[in-house]
């Protein structure tokens, strides 16, 4: 089975999702790739060096440099022609562009999976986490979003992949341009690839303490910083530190939830950590039924405490 | 201006989905169903918009006789009239898209909203392969939609912030969570509601094949986590953290 990889990229480098999407590519077959974007030679290059790569298809377009889906579809149909598998991370674009694609190819894509168990079945979530569907696909062609955190990372040295260019790009089509973005600029790791998240909740009461709490803790640990949808809702934290079902999917060496209670809605977000520290003043608290070390407490006394003795 | 919002019913969102002892899903028998939060997002998108020239909103759902409920709830929070396409097996995205894509050619609506997912089977898939079917443009995860001259500004939800997008109109809008909190139905918007039209379909009305691609071969409960250990204190916990050389 011949598969095509869409790569994740900020237009300077390869994002980490890239990676998972390639390792669940592989285990259905050769594995070429797509780097959508304009001005895009340098993320190619790298690209080409992802282990295990064989062909990197480059579509450089002014049309493209925004990853727009109407126009980016088109192109990926195109390419179908000659693969078996369109294969992307669940990421935003990737999960904008990825049922576009499948619409257009007659195919159900089968979304966020987990495993790949053969050519033509995997697993996937349902229902934010609380079941785990095997599902069975029938179409001749496979349109498959990958869920990060359930697939290692391809190594990034190692392969030698031919770059190629692609030679009709099919242009704007005229349906939507791109107008902006606030992209928020963070010197801490990125939540989906941090080994260490500190996370913070609605206990927190505020956002000045939200920041004086956490944003410490996390320096010290060289940790990304989450938060949980109620600290968000609350305007403690912004939007894109949102973990949860309905936020980033993260599963991190350590991740230490302050002042988080543990709602379905979060914990689908980030029980498939390693190692779960929960700190909270209820001892009751759903998070401590995942938790591996938890701590019961004012956590108003225990992080700068904590901060310190780090 | 008319905009079209799909629903569907699902199993409230406050209820814990139980797997079934068979493995063949989730029990849906004797629980709370309601509208998809998301759709929810997406009727009071459509009835705010009543002010920015929006003159009409139709609502439709795809499922079983019992969605019926979910279409005059959609019609009490202010929706005008309703269309139920009847179909007691389940429909997936791609057929839902294809019959929408049909109801859009009857209806000609001026932009579609719908719910970014649908929190049963999470699969985020329908308003963008609408969008391909009709090639039209899509604001996916939408936190703010503007109407201008003949066009939508749609601010989305992306990773690591916010993108705004410029969508030549008809479009699709998908809904996120923070672009509003839907109202309450009131009692005497609830009886009104009862009156207002809904139509009823079937997928072979409007010739589309709906059969399945996928087949769910089981269902299974996610592994469990075990409670760990609880520490006494911060130096306790320190000590854990050194321990496995989280710090050091």
């Amino acid at each position: 089975m011949k598969t095509l990889v869409w790569v994740e990229h900020d237009g300077q480098a390869v994002k980490d999702a890239t990676l998972s999407a390639v390792t669940a590519a592989s285990q259905l077959g050769e594995v070429h790739l797509l780097v959508v974007g304009q001005g895009v030679d340098g993320v190619a290059a790298e690209a080409a060096k992802i282990a295990g790569v064989g062909k990197v298809h480059v579509a450089d377009d002014a049309a493209f440099a925004h990853a727009l889906a109407e126009n980016v579809a088109p192109l990926i149909v195109e390419l179908m022609a000659t693969h078996d598998a369109f294969v992307a991370p669940s990421t935003t674009h990737g999960k904008n562009i990825a049922p576009r694609v499948a619409a257009l190819l007659d195919v159900m894509q089968i979304s966020d999976i987990l495993s790949v168990e053969s050519e033509d079945t995997f697993t996937r979530p349902i229902y934010a986490g609380n079941a785990i569907a095997t599902v069975q696909s029938s179409d001749a062609k496979k349109v498959i979003t990958v869920r990060g955190t359930a697939f290692a990372k391809a190594a990034t040295e190692g392969g030698s992949g031919a770059i190629e260019a692609v030679a009709s790009t099919g242009g704007d089509k005229g349906l939507s341009t791109f107008a902006g973005a606030e992209i928020a600029k963070n010197e801490r790791p990125e939540l989906t690839s941090a080994k260490i998240i500190v996370s913070g909740g609605r206990a927190l009461a505020s956002s000045d303490q939200f920041h004086a709490l956490i944003d410490p803790l996390a320096d010290k640990l060289g940790a990304g910083v989450g938060a949980s949808r109620a600290a968000v809702d609350a305007g403690y934290a912004p939007n894109d530190y949102q973990v949860g079902q309905t936020g980033k999917i993260v599963a991190p060496e350590v991740y230490v939830a302050i002042g988080i209670s543990g709602a379905i809605q979060h914990l689908a977000g980030m029980k498939d950590s390693k190692v779960i520290v929960a700190i909270n003043k209820d001892e009751d608290a759903p998070i401590f039924q995942v938790a591996d070390i938890g701590l019961v407490g004012d956590l108003f006394k225990i992080v700068p405490e904590l901060t310190e003795k780090l | 201006m008319k905009v079209l919002v799909p629903v569907k019913r699902v199993l409230d969102y406050n209820v814990k989905p139980r797997v079934k002892a068979d493995g063949t899903g989730v029990d849906l028998a004797n629980v709370k169903m309601s509208m998809n939060p998301f759709d929810e997002i997406a009727v009071e998108e459509a009835i705010r918009l009543k002010d920015k020239g929006v003159t009409e909103i139709v609502v439709v759902s795809i499922g079983e006789q019992k969605s019926q409920e979910t279409l005059r709830t959609a019609l009490a929070m202010g929706a005008d009239r309703a269309i139920l396409v009847v179909s007691e097996t389940k429909v997936e995205p791609l057929g839902v898209a294809k019959i929408l894509a049909k109801i859009v050619e009857e209806e000609k609506p001026d932009m579609v909203i719908l719910g970014k997912q649908a929190i049963d089977d999470d699969n985020n898939q329908t308003g963008q392969m609408l969008a391909g079917l009709l090639n039209w443009g899509q604001g996916t995860f939408a936190s703010k939609v503007e109407i201008a001259d003949g066009s939508v500004n749609v601010t989305r939800e992306v990773d690591g912030g916010a993108e705004t997008d410029t969508l030549k109109l008809p479009a699709i809008i998908t809904t996120d969570l923070r672009l509003n909190e839907p109202r309450y139905a009131s009692l005497p918007n609830i009886m009104k509601a009862k009156s207002k039209p809904m139509a009823q379909k079937t997928p072979a009305d409007f010739g589309v094949d709906v059969t399945p691609r996928l087949t769910t071969l089981k269902v299974v409960e996610p592994a469990k986590r075990s409670a760990g250990i609880k520490v006494a204190d911060v130096d306790a916990l320190v000590g854990k953290l050194k321990e496995m050389g989280v710090a050091k």
